[in-house]
């Protein structure tokens, strides 16, 4: 079932168009992410969503209903934020009750379920405390506490994790995709980081300057890129995108190769390159190849026992199977 | 990396901030020396003054020639009734200006800075007409209306300056969770305001108290606050060095005393949006 729909949904302030005219559907129970670069519109189109900005043009219904005049606290969604945005002066308890504490509902109503959800983030110790005197980590997890206690219809994360350092990223992001296996209620997700969007999303929304890019799951992005901005975009490290005569050869403009999709031999191969910056993961290396034929460094991931000294010679050959061709428009060539 | 600090430059320091801080207190502190004197001492040279007699009669002289409770609970009244009344037209105007600014807001917050620029005697011949067409000359609710209209510029920047430092997205995550304007401004804003407005009012109690323009010409006998019962006693003939002292303590303690409890949110206030 098509839960929210976006239609022909504009966005200007002012002169400037910062979305243009764009549909999406978003069906109940996914897990949506957003993704571009910084400025490409993502954080808008959610707050659009939300109802914290009007739209110029268009429509967005919500289960149905035309939702585009509603204000944000009638359409059901519960929204966490970066800065968590937690009322400061409020404990944890009645941070999480707020949202209840709104609709009227009765205190000992109220009291259940702020306990249940507290348990359920492992909250319970920290109720009586002030937002000030916790962790980012936790502080997050009340603002989602926040966010469940309404059972919204969906939740909406702005670039929830991104105050957070990078271990406990991690581990936020498997509770947020954990808890929406949980409750089965559809989750649109806002960040910049490829990486999150490929783990957790059902559906990825790609955008580029208020544009929809492409929308697929994660691996029909990261297999069938529809242009080299997504193939660019998706997957880390990035595509190894080559223009001029090589890609010419496949008859295409451009042509994408992704860095596993790269053999690298000491002996023989297909492109000659000298070896530049080797990234050591232990599971894998990342070697920086620089190939003269095309003036262009190129990404392989090679297993993690390689070891080639900075310098030295190489061949590289790419797995044909797995080529990439795009027009001169950018986009892709079946 | 924080800089080493000798016990020398620690004493030498402080002895510094004790001989500015009295400097500063200085005429507040003979103020109260020659008001415990006789008139005739307190007209003699410094030295004199200190070794002389004191003497609680200009206390009971003062009291005893004019009512200090009438004015001091007049001064009470135009001090809190201005600076209240100045709280509830100046909140909404600063929220609005803060949360939902249009392309005119600073103009019209700066155009508010500017009538503090102009003299008060400027204005005063129209508004001394206004209020004898009114008939509200001496009488204390035209001082509350004037003095709040006075620092009313001042109560807007000071809430307006507060209310910027609070983040918008607080207010959008409360618009999310179901809060109207009305819950908004009840459960969220003014709760995190709230530092914020009693710094605001505390200094906005002490400019009212201290005004002397607009109390001495607007008032006569009935309204009087304390300022023109200092001013009562400053004649420029005969002695009365005591008296005027002794009425100047009398009015000037009520709010150092409020000020001496209250300077931890005063200094927070004044320094607001300075230092993070």
């Amino acid at each position: 079932m098509k839960q929210i729909q976006l239609k022909k949904v504009s966005k200007n302030f002012g002169a400037t168009e910062v979305i243009p005219p764009l549909d999406l559907d978003i069906e109940d129970g996914e897990f949506v992410v957003f993704v571009g670069p910084s400025g490409c519109g993502k954080s808008t189109l959610l707050r659009l969503i939300a109802g914290l900005e009007d739209v110029t043009s268009g429509q967005i219904l919500i289960n149905g209903k035309d939702a585009t005049e509603m204000p944000p606290a009638s359409r059901g969604l519960a929204m966490v934020f970066q800065s968590y945005a937690l009322y400061p002066h409020m404990s944890v308890r009645k941070n999480i009750a707020f949202p209840l504490r709104m609709i009227g509902m009765p205190k000992d109503e109220q009291a259940k379920r702020v306990d249940e959800a507290a348990k359920v983030l492992n909250l319970t110790e920290y109720l009586d405390r002030r937002p000030g005197q916790l962790s980012g980590g936790q502080r997050q997890r009340v603002a989602i506490g926040r966010a469940i206690v309404r059972e919204p219809t969906a939740f909406l994360f702005d670039e929830p994790l991104s105050n957070l350092d990078a271990a406990l990223r991690v581990g936020m992001r498997l509770e947020i995709s954990e808890l929406h296996k949980r409750l089965d209620t559809t989750m649109i997700y806002v960040t910049h980081d490829q990486v999150e969007a490929m783990t957790m999303a059902d559906k990825i929304v790609v955008l580029q300057s208020g544009v929809i890019e492409q929308v697929g799951t994660p691996l029909d992005l990261y297999h069938n890129p529809r242009n080299t901005f997504v193939a660019g975009f998706i997957g880390s490290p990035k595509m190894n995108l080559l223009t001029g005569k090589e890609a010419e050869k496949h008859g295409a403009h451009t042509i994408g190769i992704r860095p596993e999709h790269l053999t690298i031999s000491t002996k023989k191969g297909g492109w000659e390159g000298t070896v530049g910056v080797s990234e050591h993961l232990g599971s894998d290396t990342f070697i920086h190849v620089e190939c003269k034929a095309f003036d262009e460094t190129l990404t392989v991931r090679a297993s993690g026992e390689m070891d080639l000294s900075y310098g030295s010679k190489v061949y590289l050959t790419p797995d044909a199977s797995n080529l990439h061709k795009f027009d001169e428009n950018g986009m892709r060539m079946s | 990396m924080a800089r080493a600090v000798t016990p020398r430059r620690k004493a030498i320091n402080t002895i510094i901030a004790w001989l500015v801080g009295l400097l500063i207190f200085f005429p507040i502190l003979w103020i109260v020396v020659l008001s415990l004197k006789t008139e005739g001492d307190a007209i003699k040279t410094p030295l004199e003054v200190l070794t002389s007699v004191w003497t609680l009669e200009s206390y009971a002289v003062v009291q005893d020639r004019s009512d200090y409770f009438k004015h001091f609970s007049n001064s009470v009244i135009i001090a809190l009734g201005s600076t209240l009344l100045g709280i509830v037209v100046a909140v909404p105007a600063a929220w609005s200006m803060a949360f939902v600014p249009s392309r005119r807001t600073r103009g019209i917050l700066m155009w508010m800075l500017s009538t503090k620029m102009l003299p008060a005697v400027g204005v005063l011949y129209p508004i001394y007409l206004l209020f004898i067409e009114l008939g509200i000359l001496d009488s204390r609710i035209g001082l509350v209306v004037v003095l709040m209209l006075i620092n009313l510029p001042i109560i807007v920047w000071m809430l307006y300056t507060y209310f910027k430092e609070i983040p918008g997205e607080i207010l959008e995550a409360a618009r999310m969770d179901g809060a109207n304007l009305k819950a908004e401004l009840i459960y969220v804003l003014t709760p995190m305001a709230i530092p914020g407005i009693a710094s605001t009012i505390l200094l906005n109690v002490i400019l009212a108290w201290n005004e002397a323009f607009w109390t001495l010409n607007l008032t006569a006998a009935k309204a009087a606050p304390l300022t023109a019962f200092i001013a009562s006693y400053s004649s420029p003939e005969g002695l009365f060095y005591a008296k005027l002292s002794a009425a100047s303590v009398m009015a000037i303690t009520p709010i150092l005393i409020m000020g001496w409890f209250s300077q931890k949110q005063l200094v927070r206030g004044l320094t607001f949006g300075a230092v993070k």
